[in-house]
């Protein structure tokens, strides 16, 4: 690791002045990306700027929907009886990233703002027509989501919270890589008051998308049949070492079916 | 550099480290642990698992500046005048071969033990594969190290 600053800002006032202030700072969450990146030297900030002491964690209920504070654990989000009370797919999701002792440390903000195009949370997010809520906004995860390891997040923002409504239903189906376990596809299809929405990770050349074809199929006849009829093209769809944009597609469509099936 | 005070073991330590020095790297060199080892050092194989404020966490993911103020307990920290259950059960059961994966193994063993009752669900041999996720050892198989963690589960 090259060297660097490490800070803990007290509050979130005082971590938005230290990334005014240090250019080349990066935000420190849970770490358990960004550190093995600095291992790497693929990262080489001046500063990290370590948020766990600036208040941004916490779960609250409010009946309909929940509020996460960005700060919030992944293991924290799987157990979390006030999530199980109103969006219980959201556990699920939280249980299935990564390991125990890294969803002791990885975070909701951390994962959404890096962004990975295998990661869960940004199908999750999309598929339930989150809100991610930042020290300046509040986005639509249609709008925050903005290609590979990219957000809409400018220059000293910081995500303090996504808020999920509760869903009519929804389920996330995942196939994981067998070796490094990330999602090769992961599909999460979603009944919402606006109607269906079916995300996908792990497939797409800019990270997470929707599917314009299974959403309108679903929205006519909410099935695992009527996936069946749905076209899923390869195009825009990753090829690398461990799969074929083609198979991505395939994917695809047996993920989402699984997920209708289970919702 | 940074001032780093944490409790280790249940004793209180102080030391000043540079920023980048990860939790890991402080407990084996600064406090001469070497109990927990690093086998991949890029949060793949668990054997750097250690216990922070009571949750397993990767101790080569996890800078030092982070963990401060916090409790830490390695695999020297378990055993209490006789062998923490976990120990003995690993030890009843022959679950190792060349045992460096152990100390991640057992660290991780005993937080999913505690996990599992605190929420008041039973640790089946399939949920203990499931949990040693990020646990890797090549040599045996995982039988025995299941094994050794249900007769822990039974005993602590």
């Amino acid at each position: 690791m090259y060297p660097t600053k490490y800070h803990r800002p007290a509050s979130l006032a005082e971590a938005l002045q230290l990334l005014a202030d240090n250019e080349d700072a990066k935000l420190l969450a849970g770490g358990q990306t960004l550190l093995p990146t600095m291992k790497q030297h693929l990262a080489a900030p001046e500063a990290v700027i370590d948020l766990s002491a600036s208040g941004l964690s916490g779960i609250s209920n409010g009946g309909t929907m929940v509020t996460i504070g960005a700060m919030t654990t992944h293991a924290e989000v799987a157990t979390s009886a006030d999530i199980a009370a109103v969006v219980p797919v959201l556990n699920g999701v939280a249980a299935g990233i990564g390991d125990p002792a890294v969803r002791h440390r990885g975070t909701i903000g951390g994962s959404i703002s890096n962004n990975d195009p295998s990661a869960d949370y940004p199908a999750a997010l999309v598929g339930l027509d989150a809100k991610i809520v930042t020290n300046a906004r509040e986005l639509a995860a249609d709008d925050f989501f903005d290609g590979m390891f990219a957000t809409a997040l400018e220059e000293g923002e910081i995500v303090t919270q996504v808020r999920v409504v509760a869903p009519k239903r929804a389920a996330y189906v995942k196939f994981p890589n067998p070796a490094s376990r990330y999602a090769m596809v992961g599909v999460m299809v979603a009944e919402t008051a606006n109607g269906v929405r079916v995300a996908i990770t792990g497939a797409g050349e800019d990270g997470v998308f929707r599917h314009e074809g299974l959403e309108e199929a679903l929205s006519a006849n909410f099935s695992p049949e009527s996936v069946d009829g749905v076209a899923v093209g390869a195009d825009g769809l990753l090829t690398d070492m461990h799969a074929t944009a083609e198979y991505r597609a395939h994917l695809i469509k047996v993920m989402a079916k699984r997920a209708v099936a289970a919702c | 550099m940074t001032e780093v005070t944490l409790t280790v073991n249940g004793k209180a330590v102080k030391r000043d480290v540079p920023d980048t020095m990860l939790l890991v790297e402080f407990l084996r060199e600064e406090l001469r642990l070497t109990g927990t080892h690093v086998g991949c050092d890029t949060s793949q194989c668990g054997a750097c698992v250690v216990h922070l404020d009571g949750k397993a966490v990767k101790s080569c993911t996890t800078l030092a500046a982070q963990a401060s103020g916090g409790t830490v307990t390695t695999i020297e920290g378990l055993a209490n005048g006789s062998l923490h259950p976990m120990q003995k059960a690993f030890n009843d059961n022959h679950g190792l071969q060349c045992g460096f994966c152990t100390p991640g193994m057992i660290m991780s063993g005993v937080d999913m033990v505690a996990r599992y009752k605190a929420a008041g669900k039973e640790l089946t041999e399939h949920a203990i594969r499931e949990e040693l996720e990020g646990n890797i050892c090549r040599c045996t198989g995982y039988h025995n190290i299941v094994k050794s963690i249900q007769q822990a589960a039974g005993e602590m």
